[in-house]
Parts: structure tokens; sequence; C-alpha cells
């Protein structure tokens, strides 16, 4: 009698972002080929590391996904529902892990990955931030602003002796115990802007949060610790529908500021700039 | 006349900062900066205390403003901050519950 049934192999690729492993499984090898590409510099080599969070990925052949549609976070039952037109996501953190369905492209997981980090960091006083960032002697600079604010033009202007975390989305982790004078790390991430260039899977203690704003000159001005916050709070990625969650990020927001020093970087567009910096 | 009580929403988040008083509001994420009069109307909002004995007793002491007038623009604020969910109005004392989350630090 025939086999009824025949074993489909599963191929797994761990994705490490913000010290943070992520298992994605598929059976699928050509999505396993675009994770591999995607998320290049942030593939896990740690076999032996456990995963915080797992997800099974169901690719769907649908064509009528829609990614600009509004995205949707709900949390019911201890479950974390994520859903766009081109995704439909369940996350469980009691369990550690989740399903995707999705098409086989690069951009659906990366939003849902986007999303998952904002939960997990809102929880240990974390986010993720609207802002560029890179290391320079050891210590991570942030450079905040909305879009056309400069972040990927000074990124894009980083003398060689810089390392670039990102010139889109900045990972911010609040410190552990033993770096408690330190207060909060920035990590690279694989999250890019119009320099479509990856950060490094590096981190480095943040020593200075920047306001960008573009001038007739380069300059940093103090910020009073109000217009730092609601700066800070503006340019925070807020996703989930949720009050405590909405709650933990007002709040870190608030510890930041009160431990990260916030200016104003006007500056001009050319690599002078970075002489104020570091 | 009535008497109008106010509490503050426990919805929201509230955090004092270099004499801002801020509010994020728990179901949105919008967040509003409230002005000094306010600010005392948050801090005033315990649930018991009448607004017309919040206007006597802080706003008139902290401006120089006739007490008639002050009740009258404290009215209008406290209903306009209901309207964003940041503090519950009512002819009754409102019974809390719960401190707002995260509290006003």
């Amino acid at each position: 009698m025939p086999e009824l049934t025949t074993e489909v192999e599963r191929l797994s690729v761990v994705i490490e972002i913000g010290d943070m492993p992520v298992r994605v499984n598929t059976t699928d090898p050509h999505f396993l080929d675009i994770l591999q590409d995607r998320y290049s510099g942030f593939i896990s080599e740690r076999a032996e590391r456990d995963p915080e969070i797992e997800f099974d990925v169901d690719i769907s052949r649908a064509t009528s996904a829609d990614p600009p549609a509004d995205v949707s976070v709900t949390h019911h039952q201890g479950r974390w529902c994520l859903q766009r037109g081109d995704f439909r996501a369940e996350w469980n953190p009691a369990s550690r892990s989740g399903s995707i369905r999705q098409t086989a492209n690069p951009y659906s997981i990366d939003a849902v990955l986007r999303i998952v980090h904002t939960l997990v960091l809102a929880r240990q006083g974390g986010f993720l931030l609207h802002s560029a960032s890179a290391i320079r002697n050891g210590r991570a600079f942030l450079f905040a602003g909305v879009s056309g604010a400069g972040k990927t033009t000074i990124s894009r202007l980083a003398p060689p002796d810089v390392t670039l975390l990102t010139d889109e989305i900045s990972y911010v982790r609040r410190s552990s115990v033993r770096e408690r004078e330190t207060g909060y790390t920035a990590f690279g991430t694989p999250f890019t802007g119009e320099l479509a260039k990856l950060g490094e899977n590096v981190s480095a203690p943040i020593a200075a949060l920047y306001l960008l704003a573009q001038g007739p000159e380069n300059r940093i001005d103090p910020v009073a610790p109000g217009e730092a916050a609601r700066s800070l709070l503006a340019n925070v990625l807020f996703f989930a529908e949720d009050e405590e969650l909405v709650q933990s990020t007002f709040h870190a927001a608030f510890e930041f500021v009160s431990r990260v020093p916030v200016s104003r970087l006007t500056f001009v567009p050319d690599a002078r700039v970075w002489e104020l910096i570091g | 006349m009535s008497r109008l009580y106010l509490a503050r929403n426990p919805r929201v988040a509230a955090r004092g900062l270099d004499g801002e008083m801020m509010i994020m509001s728990g179901r949105d994420s919008t967040l509003f900066t409230l002005n000094k009069t306010a600010t005392i109307l948050w801090q005033s909002a315990d649930g018991t205390t009448p607004l017309d004995e919040i206007v006597e007793h802080r706003i008139c002491q902290e401006f120089e403003v006739e007490p008639a007038e002050a009740l009258h623009d404290a009215e209008t604020l406290a209903r306009e901050l209901a309207r964003h969910e940041i503090l519950q109005i009512s002819e009754e004392p409102i019974p809390q519950t719960a401190p707002a989350l995260g509290g006003s630090r």
C-alpha cells in the first residue's frame, strides 16, 4: 500500500536582532533563501542558543495582498494578533511561539519582526525609534527625526571610523543591572531606510540622542526635558492598541530622557557635522 | 446650582517633568501637554473635591482672577479634558477604583 503522507522537510533560520534570537521555520526553500539574503549579518550561528520566539511561516500564494493597509495589533486571551493586508500573524508570549501566513516576500515578515520587537521591548523599558544610530569611540549616538529630517543624510556623511547601526529604525534596550551607569544600549538593525544598507550587528551604550534639524550652520543646542520627552514619543514606534503597552512605552520614554542627554543637532549637509559628535 | 466633581481617567498615563504635565491616552496613544490650569485640575481631580472648591482654593490662589469667571473657565476646561477622556466629570462624587495607570510621577 502506498504512503498516504509524505514528510515535508522543515527548514529553519535564527534571526538575531537586539540580542534576541527569533527562529523562523518554513518548508519553502525559496523563502529560506529570501530570509538569509534579507537578514545577512543578523543570522545567528549560535545553534545551541534557544530562540526567545519561534515562528512557523505558512507561505500562501495569494496575490491580492495590500501592504499599505493599516496594521492592526491586538491582544486577546494571551495571544497577540498582527494583521496587515499582506500578512496575518499570531504570537503567544507564554509559549514563545507563533505563526505567520504571508506570501514569499521579505517585507511582510520584516513588519512582523518590527512589531514583535516593539512588544518585547516595551515590557523591558526599551523601544524602537525612528532614528539613525551609529557608534563612535565605543559609544552610540542616536539621530531622531521624521522622514526628511536628515537621518539618511547624516548616515551617509559618517566618516570611516563610525559604525552605522541603522539609518532608519534604532533599537533601544534598557541596559542590564551590571551596566546601570550607562542606562541604555543601542543595537544594530537590519531595518533600513533610503540608504538601503543594513546596520552592523553590534551594540554600544547610548551616549546621546540628537533631534535632527537642517539649518545654515552646524550646532548643538540644549533641549528642555518636556520637549525632549515629546520629541522622543513622537518618534517611538507604536503599533499595539493596548493600554498597558502604551503606558509602558510612555514611561520608558520619560525614563530615557532622564538618563540620556537629549539635544537638538542642526546641520548643513556636509561631513563637518561629525566634528561635533563623539 | 449643581456641583461638578472631577476624577482622573485611570486609563491614561501621566507624568510631570520640569513643571509640565504630560498625559497619554492609553486608547490611541495621543499625547497631551497640560497648561497650568489643566494641571491644577488634573492634580486636584480626586473624585470628591467639587470643582468650585478647586477653583477657590487652587486656581484663585494661583492666578489673579474673579471667582465666578474662574469657575466658568475651569468648567469649560474640565469638559474639554473630559471630551479627550483625560478626566471624568459628574454631578455626583466619583468613586476612585484605581489610580491612573502609572500615576503622576
